[in-house]
């Protein structure tokens, strides 16, 4: 469902552009979660940000093809109609603009895009009313303003909302995990599971964490390190990372 | 000679901003147009104003708030000459002024608008909020003065701008002025210009909106400030969507 062949990218940062990803290479299949897990700065966020888009990270070599297209020829709005949602890291405020109002104009113009019909207002609020349950999220949170005054805890399960409305085929879910209490991360993880454990949809869930891992259950884990997948293996793998640490498992690799 | 019939140059404070070479075209006559509303005590006037065409335009509006009375108006500036909406309100005891102006347009027009809100009486209220969207040369002003006369304590007086810039070459200027007389006031004011938000934008898009969406929604949420105070739901539509019509000519 999506490839990924040794793929090269750099970021723009104060001292120039700065090569992070350096030849990665990895595939997942439909019907997978595949974990990615890896030190800090080994290039998992680039990762997650060279695959949406956004401005200010170069492909400079290889290629990725999500659903037989390549990837890179499509811009970052079209990427998502295509059905590649990113759950972000650090979810962003967007003052003056509800949830409803972004989630149904988001949602219309990926539908657009595909040649569908657009859902009316009615429509729209069931379906988000139907997925804010799933995560258990207050439907008066959907009519304030983007992010505009979450915790980082609503801001993640506000991101699972999103993806539950905007149902991708494909999601690339960026330490989810990261500011969620322990009740938290089980309703976000039950909403993975629910959301995208399915034979035609795929997850990339990238994490430092096991707690995650328990609830969502990887089918796949690989190791990124140095801006390369150095392991790939079973869930053991996770474990593994968990009680020896990268560095054993890196060593052995 | 009659003070109006001199057309006025950028050393006058007001019109320093101002498209000098535009007014002529205008001719000095349209200095007269005063336009002069008396609102009585305890009433409210609520005026709904969309201004500026093909060629310049000058309004002036000139407002004695009576006694506990309230003045509202809110404008969406669209001009694509000079266009500039100059209200002068005298307020009485405890009146309330409310203005809320949208500038917004490219090309190389100036549109501007200019305040004068005396505080004659104590515990009179005023507030302010100017939002200007420019790009290509396009530029949008917001010159308000606030006089606070020696007996008028109590007063409470508020200026908010802010100007998003979506090119490099569009400007935008704010330039407020006080002069307080009375000891026991309060007056604030802010002014901040800046761009669309990146992050945002990415954000946007990676929820599947196309760039020219995202720029619509955040310009939207952007000049939605000014038109807050609008109770009637439909006026507040018809000013938001002159300017979001207004911003289709915006390059992305």
């Amino acid at each position: 469902m999506l490839t990924i062949e040794n793929l090269h990218a750099e970021v723009d940062g104060a001292g120039g552009a700065k090569p992070i990803l350096k030849g990665l290479s990895l595939e997942v299949a439909a019907g997978e979660i595949h974990a990615i897990m890896g030190p800090n700065g080994a290039g998992k966020s680039t990762l997650a940000h060279v695959l949406g888009g956004k401005p200010g990270y170069e492909v400079t070599g290889g290629s990725v093809s999500f659903k037989g297209e390549d990837l890179f020829a499509l811009d970052p709005h079209e990427r998502a109609a295509t059905g590649l949602f990113l759950g972000f890291q650090y979810p962003v405020e967007i003052p003056g603009v509800s949830n409803v109002q972004f989630l149904r104009e988001a949602l219309n113009a990926q539908r657009k895009f595909r040649g569908e019909e657009p859902l009316s207002g009615g429509e729209f609020l069931k379906l988000a009313k139907e997925k804010a349950g799933l995560l258990k999220m207050d439907m008066e949170m959907l009519k304030r303003q983007v992010n505009v005054g979450f915790s980082g805890g609503e801001k993640k399960r506000a991101e699972m909302v999103q993806m539950g409305i905007l149902d991708p085929s494909f999601a690339v879910l960026d330490e989810t995990d990261s500011g969620l209490d322990i009740d938290a991360l089980r309703v976000v993880g039950e909403g993975i599971n629910s959301i995208m454990r399915s034979g035609d949809k795929g997850v990339l869930l990238i994490t430092h964490y096991q707690r995650l891992l328990d609830v969502v259950k990887p089918d796949r884990v690989s190791v990124l390190a140095g801006g390369r997948i150095v392991e790939t293996g079973g869930p053991e793998l996770a474990l593994r990372l968990e009680q020896e640490g990268y560095d054993t498992v890196m060593a052995n690799a | 000679m009659p003070e109006a019939a001199t057309l006025p140059t950028k050393r006058d404070e007001a019109w320093r901003y101002a498209d000098i070479p535009a007014l002529e075209r205008l001719g000095a006559g349209a200095l007269d147009q005063w336009q002069d509303v008396a609102v009585a005590a305890g009433d409210t006037w609520r005026k709904v104003m969309i201004v500026g065409g093909s060629a310049p335009e000058l309004h002036r509006i000139r407002l004695t708030v009576a006694e506990g009375a309230r003045a509202e108006l809110f404008a969406t500036n669209v001009g694509g000459d000079f266009t500039r909406l100059e209200v002068e309100v005298t307020l009485g005891k405890g009146a309330h002024f409310e203005f809320g102006g949208v500038t917004i347009g490219g090309g190389d027009a100036v549109r501007e608008f200019v305040t004068t809100t005396i505080h004659a009486e104590p515990n009179g209220t005023s507030n302010q909020i100017v939002r200007s969207v420019h790009w290509d040369t396009g530029t949008g002003n917001f010159l308000g003065e606030i006089k606070v006369a020696r007996d008028a304590q109590k007063t409470d007086a508020a200026q908010d701008f802010k100007g998003l810039l979506l090119e490099a070459g569009a400007s935008a200027n704010a330039v407020p002025q006080l002069e307080i007389y009375a000891d026991d006031v309060k007056c604030a004011h802010g002014a901040t210009v800046g761009q669309l938000d990146e992050a945002a934008r990415y954000y946007m898009a990676a929820r599947g909106l196309s760039p020219d969406q995202a720029q619509r929604l955040l310009v939207q949420a952007f000049i939605g400030d000014a038109f807050v105070e609008l109770e009637d739901e439909a006026h507040r539509d018809e000013l938001l969507n002159v300017a979001l019509t207004a911003l289709e000519g915006a390059k992305l």
